[in-house]
């Protein structure tokens, strides 16, 4: 009788797969009560670290071509279809999910990542514009990317919450920091795999796992951090963190659909240029 | 100096360097060495006025100068003053090369560092080449590696627009030297490409180009080894020094 | 004095597999020509035969249109849009897998230098497959309404100067909206998109989806005039753009055509003059001219003009022309007898009519149809050969002394696809991009592509745009 080698879930941070600085972990049972995996708590210097991490790869992975970036993205779901399997099979531990189910969302939330990886060079062409001003000017609005970007991914279904998030963030040239479902979040990490495998340079996508209430006071009150996806947060987390967050002016949204554009462009600035137009 | 004369021991036809370039303090141990081991054809080149940041006062610059000379360095490698060129001081700039190159005579051949890397714009390194030409220069070299960028393509192109628009303008032929970043063959021959299709094969000579490198060599033997043998090569067959 | 040889650097022809013979590609299997018909393709650079395709008459049209019809009726119609859209994305990324032989077998058939076919061709063909792949499903976010539907079935035809990024222009924008198609490559260039049938076989795109007839002109005649196609785009001449004009008027058909240009490449006096020195080059001698976008009227403010054109011809100088397959060659061949005879007829009136003709010292290789990279000086707008499309290495430089007659001269023509613009001033650049009457202006920069980049001319350039948001209106039904 063979015995498995049994999977440890470690943190996502700039590339890497440490373990959390504090040393903790918390336990995650299967719907039925039996033991799955010990995955970390997440601490506030980890939250740090990979603020760090999201910043310094911010300008590249934004200077990086439109082209580029749909490219990176595509062959994320690329990775994603391959590891298939694996994400039905912790889906249905996890949330209980019937074989059925968790095929359809897996395949879902591959499609919508795909469905992202497509806007990354179309986004400006229908939220950017050409202004006619009055006057002798050339003027023109183009959306750029925010900066760094924290996702709270809803509870379940928890991989289509995820790229449903997490996607489009960085389609536009942000970066990110996902924290992952408190409940289920062994999802995360192995998305994380496929993130560190597809050419994703290090530090655009970071995952952190552990107790949730602690992420919405450390995220909220951290002045390096530009905005945030609040979908996975109740009302009265939500309300904390945007209560933190009116000291550096985070923008903070809660999205209802998974396919949305404002999921792109909420995370976006829009610049405006003038330019005379003479000889 | 035993590896600048003879580059791989155990192939004596391959050529020797075209100088050895040191600080001050080392000319004379490296002017000596040379002659003692058959290399009195190769020049010691020193790095003066205050290499690498250039930041001291003119007098001691000007000494620099004179302790390499009377040390044996027929090749004076000066840095620009930066902060004065960007700052639009040119004149300054200028007086400065003049300087270095009055004390340099006859006696030795001025290259003009430009620290492309510190310039930044090629406007500014086109400018700068402009400058250091008009001032003297006999050469005009990229950088003094310490600082990255330095021999990009882009920064070598517009230093040879520069001189090959020059030599139109006054019939005088100034070299260029790229120095810092070029570590392996390829990088070396896409230099050499650069020269002769934009300068011109004129230029395809030691007293108008150079390649200041130093890990550059070994990986040329290992190159060459490979050409000779028709296989790969191993860093095992080439020395350190 | 040392003199520095490159040594050659050769591709090797061995990467790609040509077949002694190619059918039709017809509902998704290659099929011999009805009447068995067969016609050769060249390598014009040596002129020895590549290989036979099948010549489709009017009975293999019938088929194709057909095949396209049902799969269109039966299967495309009815996918779901993101369905749609991943075919698209397993063929860009198949041709990002075989960018290597398709570059071979491009450079092979049509004669332009491998650096070329490799590094932009190629490159950007499945560039545009990419991008188009992600407006499959976005359509309703395109500003074409909320539901836009395709024209059903699209005859496509294509020129030889281009034949895979072509193929590419037309494909890809056909597909992601949800029309299918039938299209005939230029008799000259067939070989790669027959390639790309393998490549449609490989993605496992649905039988008829994408059909590819190989013919010429009589061919792409019946293509047009069939009553089962709903759309028609052709990049071509102006000349026979015009009669699928007249073919069409008065049928249910709508055409996107994009077809000639006679560029002008406007050179202020405060330009980079170097940088404007690539620029002409590019604009003229990239693909031995064969563009249509070309920049082919150097106007040159006169008080540069001589410097301007001494730095020209050193720069002329360098250029390399030979092997095609040599990977130092910047010039390669004519793409075949006739355009030659064509290219030296034009340019011959250049000598008739008075201008200067100038061209370096180039030894042109015995065999293949060669033409040297050339300039005329002292041309004025009557000269032919600054009214006429030459479609080769020519260039004819006129020049200007204020703003507003560099406008009056580049505008001065049926034309309108393209113009540079060459100055340091921005007020300037956009001023001048105003007043031009071209569908694409390049300023600064010349011969740049982008599948988001909409490309189309105004007058007889031609209807419509590919590419970019605009490009996709061209197929959907009820935009024109």
């Amino acid at each position: 009788m063979r015995i498995d080698v049994m999977k440890t879930y470690k943190l996502f941070i700039n590339g890497n797969f440490p373990r959390s600085e504090s040393g903790r972990v918390y336990e995650i049972t299967d719907a039925k009560g039996k033991f799955l995996a010990n995955p970390c708590s997440g601490s506030r210097k980890d939250l740090r670290e990979s603020v760090i991490a999201a910043r310094a790869a911010q300008q590249g992975w934004s200077n990086a071509t439109a082209y580029n970036r749909g490219q990176i993205l595509y062959r994320v779901a690329e990775i994603m279809q391959g590891r298939r399997e694996q994400f039905i099979a912790e889906i249905m531990a996890q949330e209980g999910a019937t074989l059925a189910a968790a095929r359809a969302q897996v395949d879902s939330a591959i499609d919508t990542w795909v469905w992202y990886a497509g806007w990354t060079d179309k986004i400006d062409s229908i939220s950017g514009s050409t202004n006619p001003v009055s006057g002798s000017f050339y003027n023109f609005t183009i959306p750029e990317s925010l900066g760094v970007v924290v996702i709270f991914a809803d509870s379940k279904p928890s991989l289509l919450n995820l790229a449903a998030a997490l996607a489009p963030v960085i389609a536009s040239g942000n970066t990110a920091i996902v924290i992952a479902s408190q409940k289920y979040p062994l999802t995360a990490i192995t998305l994380a795999e496929c993130l560190a495998t597809s050419d994703v340079p290090a530090g655009v996508v970071n995952i952190l796992t552990g107790k949730l209430d602690q992420f919405v006071t450390w995220v909220g009150s951290h002045m390096d951090i530009d905005g945030v996806d609040a979908t996975g947060l109740a009302t009265r987390d939500l309300a904390e963190l945007k209560e933190l967050g009116s000291e550096n002016l985070k923008r903070i949204y809660a999205f209802n659909e998974a396919h949305s554009t404002k999921r792109i462009t909420n995370f976006m600035e829009a610049k405006t240029v003038w330019h005379p137009i003479g000889i | 100096m035993c590896k600048a004369i003879h580059p791989d021991p155990m192939d004596l036809s391959v050529p020797s360097v075209g100088a050895i370039c040191v600080y001050n303090d080392m000319v004379k141990v490296a002017r000596t060495a040379l002659d003692l081991g058959g290399g009195q054809n190769i020049p010691v080149a020193a790095v003066a006025t205050a290499f690498p940041s250039g930041r001291a006062s003119m007098e001691v610059k000007i000494q620099d100068t004179k302790d390499a000379i009377a040390n044996g360095a027929t090749e004076i490698d000066m840095v620009i003053d930066r902060g004065a060129f960007l700052a639009g001081k040119l004149g300054l700039v200028s007086d400065q090369i003049r300087a270095i190159k009055e004390i340099c005579g006859s006696q030795a051949h001025l290259k003009v560092i430009l620290e492309t890397g510190e310039l930044v714009t090629l406007d500014n390194v086109r400018k700068a080449s402009y400058l250091a030409m008009l001032a003297g220069a006999d050469f005009i070299k990229t950088s003094t590696g310490k600082v990255a960028p330095a021999a990009t393509a882009p920064v070598v192109y517009v230093m040879l627009e520069a001189v090959r628009d020059f030599y139109k303008m006054t019939g005088l032929r100034i070299g260029v030297k790229p120095a810092g970043g070029i570590r392996n063959t390829k990088d070396a021959i896409k230099q050499l490409v650069l020269v002769n299709e934009i300068a011109g094969p004129e230029w395809l000579d030691p007293a108008l180009f150079r390649i200041g490198a130093s890990a550059l060599l070994n990986d040329l033997l290992i190159q060459r080894m490979k050409m000779r043998d028709g296989y790969y090569a191993s860093p095992n067959y080439v020395t350190l020094d | 004095m040392s003199k520095f040889e490159y040594a050659p650097a050769p591709e090797s022809a061995a990467l790609v597999d040509i077949s002694s013979e190619y059918g039709l590609f017809i509902n998704g299997k290659f099929v011999a020509a009805k009447s068995g018909k067969t016609f050769i393709t060249t390598n014009p650079a040596t002129e020895e035969k590549l290989s036979k395709v099948a010549y489709a008459e009017l009975a293999d049209v019938n088929l194709a249109v057909t095949a396209a019809r049902n799969a269109y009726v039966k299967t495309w119609s009815k996918m779901p849009p993101a369905e749609r859209g991943k075919y698209l994305f397993r063929i860009a990324r198949i041709l990002q897998e075989r960018t290597r032989e398709f570059a071979v077998l491009e450079t092979l058939d049509n004669g332009k230098p491998i650096r070329e076919t490799r590094d932009t061709d190629i490159p950007l063909a499945a560039a545009h497959f990419f991008y188009h792949a992600g407006w499959a499903d976005k359509l309703s976010y395109a500003g074409y309404g909320a539901n836009p539907k395709p024209y059903g079935v699209a005859a496509q035809i294509i020129p030889w100067n281009f034949p895979m990024l072509m193929l590419a222009w037309k494909i890809a924008p056909a597909l992601a909206t949800g029309n299918t198609v039938v299209l005939k490559p230029a008799e000259t260039t067939p070989l790669t998109a027959l390639l790309f049938a393998e490549v449609c076989q490989q993605a496992g795109l649905p039988a008829g989806v994408v059909n590819i007839i190989t013919g010429d002109g009589g061919t792409g005649s019946h293509l047009v005039n069939h009553p089962g196609v709903d759309k028609v785009a052709f990049t071509g001449s102006t000349g026979v753009g015009k009669a699928i004009a007249k073919a069409i008027a008065g049928t249910k058909k709508s055409a996107t055509l994009e077809l000639g240009g006679k560029g002008a490449n406007i050179v202020f006096e405060d330009a980079a003059i170097d940088e404007a020195v690539e620029g002409i080059v590019n604009g003229i001698f990239f693909n031995q001219g064969h563009v249509c976008c070309a920049g082919s009227r150097l106007l040159v403010q006169e008080n540069i003009q001589d410097e301007l054109l001494e730095k020209l011809k050193s720069r002329i100088s360098l250029i390399r022309i030979g092997n095609p397959m040599d990977k130092n060659t910047d010039l390669g061949a004519i793409n075949s007898a006739a355009q030659l005879s064509r290219i030296r007829e034009i340019a011959d009136s250049g000598d008739i009519e008075g201008a200067t003709r100038w061209s370096p010292d180039c030894t042109l290789p015995k065999s293949g149809y060669w033409y040297p990279p050339t300039i005329f000086t002292g041309v004025s707008q009557s000269h032919r050969i600054a009214r006429d499309e030459i479609f080769g290495p020519v260039l004819s430089v006129l020049t200007f002394r204020t703003p507003q007659e560099a406008i009056e001269k580049a505008n001065n023509t049926p034309y309108g696809l393209s113009a540079g613009i060459w100055s340091d001033k921005g007020s300037r650049i956009l001023w001048t991009a105003k007043h031009l009457r071209a569908g694409v202006i390049w300023a600064n920069t010349f011969n740049k592509f982008d599948p988001a980049s909409p490309f189309g001319g105004y007058k007889e350039s031609g209807w419509g745009r590919e590419g970019g948001r605009h490009g996709l209106s061209g197929y959907l039904k009820g935009q024109y």
